[in-house]
């Protein structure tokens, strides 16, 4: 049978500063961060033969053949899924060079500063909105950390997850972005601080919720054929998947609110890359919000649905612990790049470059995304 | 902080649409209606076009009880959308209201500390203007 394993690899990580804001436009941070990537690959820009743009970003294929000079892009696509957009493009860009389409796909994401005022009305005109937009939004429900506060209380409902259990990944996120010179948090925050920051959708607190940032990040995937006398050694994505829940536009109606779409990928992943959850040595989740990270982790497979909020305890998740998640301090303290800072953190700790956060021996690790109100997507790497 | 809540916003209102607008014009009657599969009687909510059970586009609107139970909720302290800073902290909870629908809404009352998975709540219907009626809850009194 067919496979995607082995059948790509990263060669090129990219970004650009992450901050508050920035007074570039989207598609400057974008080419810049594509650049970075490219040339990290050791590439010219004019070996870009296919390109996934981010599928909610406003920016389009045709915007890298005008600003690279490109002249032979084979393969463009988009994988809008929110937040689990861009390992989902992982999967697609597998694909394209797995095929022969293409060769060298490059996947961009760039953020521009944006209020939050007009983040709400922005999301009420996306079409993976347009239930909630027309029967929660008019009654209160606006924005994410409302819509995940109704699956994150039932998880604490059903099976016993507390706030202390939330704010464990807070903390170990806010420490490994303490090593990271990149990070916009790296203030030490201690479980008073995360107690004290203000509610903002109970159970949410402020130290619950991902960072409001400007910047942006890209990767290139390179055929596995291609990819081992390029600058770097290649990182292979040794399994591959999307997966999505049941009701995915309303999570009011799903069945069962505390599993999420990844649940469905990732025996497909595991199984694709051929590695069990023990190989794993690092996991960059996709952490818009704490309780999102708790119950990827149960969706995973890393311990029984509900026993995600003990898992996260008495450091297992932290640098050194069993199972070191987002150890760049992910969406929480790192920036929200839409989970691309995690693909190339990712990146960095399985090639060695990880400075004074490197996982010691880490050879094989996996990425998440999730959005969209539930979509999923996963990605299982080696070096 | 100080501000005027004569410069809010409007809230955000549903689109009505030709599709969704016997949802709405029932809330305004004080009824609660979801769409019911012609073929295979299945209900569903939100409304769409498909039953997923038989793939039957045609339906009709079913008149449900207004009895539920909770199956979650979440506080709004923050105003994500300008409109709702006079309104926080306010509750909205999902109820379960049998036959796999629920609804999400504002709970009305003074009861949020009193809420936990399996009480029972009942809908009620607030007019907003002579357009729109939305729907809330309320914790049952036994």
């Amino acid at each position: 049978m067919f496979t995607l394993r082995d059948k790509s690899a990263i060669t090129g990580i990219g970004e650009t500063v992450y901050a508050r804001e920035s007074d570039k436009s989207q598609l400057a941070l974008t080419l810049e961060a594509s650049l970075n990537a490219i040339n990290d690959a050791g590439l010219d820009p004019k070996a870009i033969d296919g390109v996934i743009p981010y599928g909610d970003g406003g920016i389009i294929a045709e915007d890298f053949i005008t600003n690279f000079g490109l002249k032979n892009l084979r393969y463009s696509a988009q994988t809008p899924m929110g937040g689990a957009s861009l390992v989902a493009a992982l999967q697609s860009a597998a694909m394209a060079v797995a095929t022969g389409t293409a060769r060298h796909v490059l996947v961009p994401i760039g953020r521009a500063s944006v209020s939050s005022g007009r983040i709400t009305d922005r999301l009420a005109q996306m079409p993976q909105m347009r239930l909630v937009a027309e029967f929660e939004m008019p009654l209160g429900t606006n924005a994410p950390a409302q819509f995940y506060a109704h699956m994150a209380r039932r998880h604490m409902e059903t099976y016993g997850t507390t706030e202390a259990q939330f704010a464990e990944v807070a903390m170990t996120c806010r420490r490994h972005a303490e090593l990271n010179e990149r990070a916009m948090m790296r203030k030490p925050m201690s479980f008073e601080d995360y107690m004290n920051s203000r509610m903002i959708a109970d159970p949410f607190r402020l130290f619950d919720c991902s960072l409001e940032s400007a910047g942006a990040a890209a990767v290139v995937v390179s055929a596995a054929e291609c990819a081992g006398d390029l600058r770097h050694r290649p990182i292979y994505i040794g399994g591959v998947a999307e997966g999505h829940p049941d009701s995915p536009s309303a999570i009011t109606q799903r069945p069962d609110l505390t599993t999420l779409g990844i649940a469905r990928a990732a025996p497909v992943a595991f199984a694709m890359a051929g590695v069990t959850h023990a190989d794993i040595d690092v996991a960059e989740i996709y952490d818009c919000f704490t309780y999102i990270v708790i119950c990827q982790l149960e969706d995973l497979g890393f311990c029984a649905k509900g026993e995600g909020g003990a898992f996260v305890e008495n450091g297992r998740i932290g640098r050194g612990g069993e199972l070191p998640v987002n150890t760049h301090g992910g969406l929480l303290s790192e920036a929200h790049i839409a989970g691309m800072n995690h693909i190339v953190e990712l990146v960095r700790q399985l090639r060695g470059d990880a400075g004074q956060r490197q996982v010691d021996g880490a050879e094989v690790g996996l990425v998440t995304g999730y959005g969209d109100l539930g979509d999923g997507s996963i990605a299982i790497m080696h070096r | 902080m100080t501000s005027s809540y004569a410069t809010l916003p409007e809230k955000p209102r549903p689109l009505a649409t030709p599709a969704n607008e016997p949802y709405w014009q029932g809330l305004r009657e004080h009824r609660l209606v979801v769409q019911r599969c012609s073929a295979c009687g299945k209900l569903r909510h939100y409304p769409r076009p498909m039953c997923d059970a038989c793939y039957a586009m045609d339906y009709d609107w079913h008149e449900i009880a207004g009895h539920g139970s909770v199956y979650s909720w979440a506080v709004t302290h923050h105003p994500f959308h300008p409109a709702f800073k006079r309104d926080v902290p306010y509750v909205t909870v999902t109820a379960e209201l049998g036959d796999g629908i629920r609804i999400q809404a504002p709970l009305v009352g003074n009861d949020a500390d009193a809420l936990c998975v399996g009480l029972p709540v009942t809908v009620e219907f607030v007019r907003i203007d002579a357009a729109l009626t939305l729907p809330a809850l309320r914790i049952a009194r036994a």
